[in-house]
């Protein structure tokens, strides 16, 4: 398993390097830069603050600086927020969103797996279509059509919830992280459905039952380990996109999170920091789609057995 | 009264094309140490039957549309979920047709066994997991698995396919089922395997005194072990009788007919082989897989040897058979002759040409002469390919005809292998498995190819169908000059149709011969036991032959 994982590593290093390349060509390719502002700099100071930051040099120089300085883990210095490196500002963000993402995750595998699982019981049944029908309208809903409307809702209207701020006041938490987690519910929700109505049919599935055991083992304990593969296989991946993904719902609701960098980074030519960012995020799908090949792997017992030979 | 009686069974599918009759008023009794065989065709509703039994059957579609089925004083058919749970778990238990299929692949070999004991619904049967894993690995020994303390921890994939049904027919008894169903327990499985488990099945049944219904394609397998025999098709009973009733004295035309198509004796036609004239020459062929299983770091690496030094000639005109059991090499066998499995060592020539060392370009000429006819009808047509591209693709990419011609061409081919040219439009899965493999034939015939390989092209036909095809490649053969290397673990088949004979076990050759002086006079131990193993369709001679063994 241990070299497994290695070997997946190591094929991230170019993955990383392109991803690296290509942000670097576009930002510097993009129209304007990081000092240029609707009252004109002087020219003086202008040269003064690219000499500060480097970017007198050619732009092959401050690739190869730059590509240095990520190798020692070092993102630079932010150029929009002085006196701070992007490090420390990602860091500052992760926290919240990354438990922000936690929650979403919770909300969209317990809803998700449970809303697949009813409707592969009884397919083409009321069943079915009823939380298959609610799973598509949850995947046509962009969040910020639904965080304004839960906070109508449930903040305004019924005031059972807290409508903005983070970690402030109890239950501030709850809104925030169904929003983000409901389009990812509705998809893990026809997910599990495929691949349990994919087992359900299998042989071993009518050997279960006609050895007598009860329809809540013949799912619960039969039927979930395949049926759920594909969940898993898309856990990685949507993890990921929950943490990069979050800047919607960080805006709605007040959070102090990880998105706000991102995107104002690319609207402040913030070089560095968009650079930063991006690799930051590319590095997490890269591990988190590890993470669920590896969990994937580790329930199937015919390629765990050869994994871990290998 | 009985042990079970059904009476007047009737089951119907409601499909979008319509009602089908699955199973139409079909009636019969067994009693405890009694083993009725259940014969019929594929869509007979055999196994329908005996799934309604156990309400196994996907509802909707299916629907029980009338009839009785008393088990010890209670109907099945209408009796409730929980009563239903509680015949499966303690009074009827069933063994299926596909072992590599039937166990979970996710769940331990010895937790799949136990589970009949420590979830039954009865909860004074119930027992704990330490006595259900005693009484699990005592009945692993029983059915004959080698070290079952051990085995127990596996997982299903660690087992070979005999292996798998001996589990699946010990998890069946281990709550001394009254009544055990087996739905085409040896289907699968190869001849010498099936001779075991067919003997087991029958030791089992002697010592517990249970009741056996016992469903199958094939009369040769049943004509030892049943006592009395229904015969069936497209849903109804043609015939019920005692063994010998039905192998020597029935008056119904389809159970002739059943007991005509099953492969026997030896080939009637003239070998048409010309001596002189070598086709193929393989010489120490040696064809090598990486083994991923068992590799560890820093170890050498691992080979499986599918095909370890063989050398053989096909003359030009015969058929050669090639007989062996799974995982002999047979199959990669014949991918090596044809490259399609890459080749570790040795050489191939067809025609004095050595074929391993040509490019894939260089090739091309040499694949329109040499062509593969497929075991499973159903996977090696490409579903979204109408009949008439499925046959027309060969012709133009070789350029062996032209658009002005190739609709006459095709059609020929229709003709040639037996299917109405009306059906050219047809998608594959509009035709029934016998058509499909004739499609298939068709296909590789179309180059005017001078080598068919033919990799157990009846193995997956009913046996009517597997006789109406075996006729169909001789006429081929006869017609088109062809020469055949065929490849089928059927010794009955092989034998029916082979000039010559080529035994393999392991990756290599353990006996070759003229087919019959090879069937008279086996001179290997192994040939021996393979020749043993055939099931006889004579129920007399077939009783011994059980006893013997």
């Amino acid at each position: 398993m241990l070299r497994f994982a290695l070997g997946r590593l190591l094929q991230a290093i170019p993955v990383l390097l392109v991803v690296i390349t290509m942000t670097f060509l576009l930002v510097h390719s993009a129209p304007g830069g990081p000092f240029s502002a609707d009252k004109a700099v002087p020219a003086e100071v202008l040269e003064a603050l690219e000499a500060q930051y480097n970017l007198d040099q050619p732009l092959w120089q401050q690739y190869i600086s730059y590509l240095g300085d990520v190798v020692r883990g070092d993102m630079g210095p932010s150029f929009k927020y002085p006196g701070r490196s992007v490090n420390e500002l990602i860091l500052s963000g992760l926290g919240t969103t990354a438990e922000l993402g936690l929650y979403a995750m919770m909300v969209a595998v317990f809803i998700g797996v449970i809303a697949g699982v009813t409707a592969s019981m009884r397919p083409n049944t009321m069943q079915d279509y009823v939380p298959m029908t609610a799973a598509m309208i949850g995947i046509c809903m962009p969040s910020f059509l639904l965080g304004p409307l839960l906070v109508l809702v449930f903040g305004i209207h019924l005031e059972w919830l807290p409508v903005s701020g983070w970690n402030q006041i109890p239950g501030d938490k709850i809104l925030p992280a169904i929003t983000l987690g409901t389009g990812y519910a509705a998809y893990i929700a026809r997910l599990s459905r495929g691949g349990m109505l994919e087992v359900l049919s299998q042989d071993y599935i009518r050997t279960a039952r006609a050895k007598g055991l009860s329809e809540f083992l013949i799912i619960g304990k039969h039927a979930l380990r395949g049926g759920l593969i594909p969940v898993v296989a898309f856990l990685g991946p949507a993890f990921a996109g929950l943490l990069g993904g979050s800047f919607v719902v960080e805006t709605i609701y007040q959070i102090p999170g990880l998105g706000r960098f991102y995107v104002q980074a690319a609207f402040n030519r913030d070089y560095t920091m968009i650079l930063g960012t991006t690799v930051f995020f590319a590095t997490l799908i890269i591990v988190f789609n590890l993470l669920s090949d590896m969990l994937a792997v580790w329930l199937n017992p015919k390629l765990r057995q050869q994994v871990r030979g290998v | 009264m009985a042990l079970l009686e059904v009476n007047g069974l009737k089951v119907h599918f409601h499909t979008r094309d319509g009602l089908v009759k699955a199973v139409d008023d079909v009636s019969f009794s067994v009693d405890c140490g009694e083993t009725l065989a259940i014969v019929g065709e594929s869509g007979s509703g055999k196994s329908v039957t005996c799934y309604s039994l156990l309400d196994l059957l996907p509802k909707p579609p299916a629907k029980i549309e009338g009839g009785t089925a008393v088990f010890d004083g209670i109907d099945l058919l209408t009796c409730d979920a929980a009563q239903m749970r509680r015949f499966r778990s303690n009074d009827i238990a069933m063994i299926f047709q596909d072992p590599m299929t039937s166990l979970n692949p996710f769940i331990t070999v010895g937790e799949q066994l136990i589970e009949p004991l420590i979830y039954n619904p009865d909860k004074s049967r119930r027992q704990t997991r330490p006595d259900a894993r005693m009484r699990a690995i005592e009945l692993l020994d029983e059915v004959g698995i080698i070290d079952p303390e051990k085995r127990f921890d596996c997982y299903p994939h660690e087992f070979s396919g005999g292996m798998r049904q001996r589990v699946m027919i010990a998890m069946a008894l281990i709550n001394e089922p009254r009544l055990l169903i087996c739905d085409e327990p040896t289907t699968a499985l190869d001849v010498t395997i099936q001779a075991q488990i067919l003997a087991l099945i029958k030791t089992l049944q002697q010592k517990r005194n249970v009741a056996v219904i016992f469903i199958s394609h094939d009369l040769g397998v049943v004509a030892g072990i049943a006592d009395k025999v229904v015969v069936m098709c497209e849903g109804t009973v043609r015939e019920t009788n005692d063994a010998d009733g039905i192998f020597y004295r029935t008056q119904d035309d389809y159970t002739k007919k059943l007991l005509a198509a099953i492969p026997e004796g030896p080939k009637v036609m003239q070998s048409r082989a010309q001596a002189d004239s070598t086709m193929i020459q393989v010489s120490n062929l040696k064809t090598y897989f990486r083994d991923h299983s068992k590799a560890s770091i820093g170890a050498a690496k691992n080979y499986i040897k599918a095909v370890d030094g063989v050398s053989l000639q096909i003359q030009r005109g015969e058929i050669l058979g090639l007989v062996g059991e799974s995982g002999s090499g047979k199959s990669t066998l014949g991918r090596s002759i044809l490259q399609l499995a890459p080749i570790t060592e040795g050489s191939v020539s067809f025609d004095g040409t050595e074929l391993n060392t040509l490019t894939p370009k260089q090739l091309v000429p040499w694949r329109r002469k040499m062509q593969m006819i497929f075991q499973d009808p159903y996977a090696s047509l490409n579903p979204r390919m109408t009949v008439y591209e499925t046959l027309a693709e060969p012709l133009l990419y070789h350029g062996l005809a032209h658009s002005k011609n190739i609709d006459q061409q095709v059609q020929l081919l229709m003709d040639d292998v037996g299917l109405a040219r009306a059906s050219l439009r047809k998608y594959p899965h509009e035709f029934s498995g016998g058509q499909r493999q004739r499609i298939a034939i068709g296909r590789a015939i179309a180059t005017k190819p001078e080598l068919i390989i033919a990799d157990e092209p009846v193995s997956a036909l009913d046996v009517t169908i597997q006789a109406q095809v075996l006729d169909l490649i001789l006429n081929l053969v006869e017609r088109h000059n062809l020469t055949m290397l065929f490849i089928s673990h059927d010794l009955s088949v092989v034998r029916y149709i082979s000039d010559r004979v080529v035994v393999m076990n392991k990756g290599v050759i353990i006996e070759c011969g003229d087919t019959e002086a090879l069937w008279a006079n086996p001179q290997q131990q192994y040939t021996q036991q393979l020749l043993k193993a055939i099931p006889l369709a004579d129920p007399k001679s077939e009783r011994l032959r059980m006893a013997d063994s």
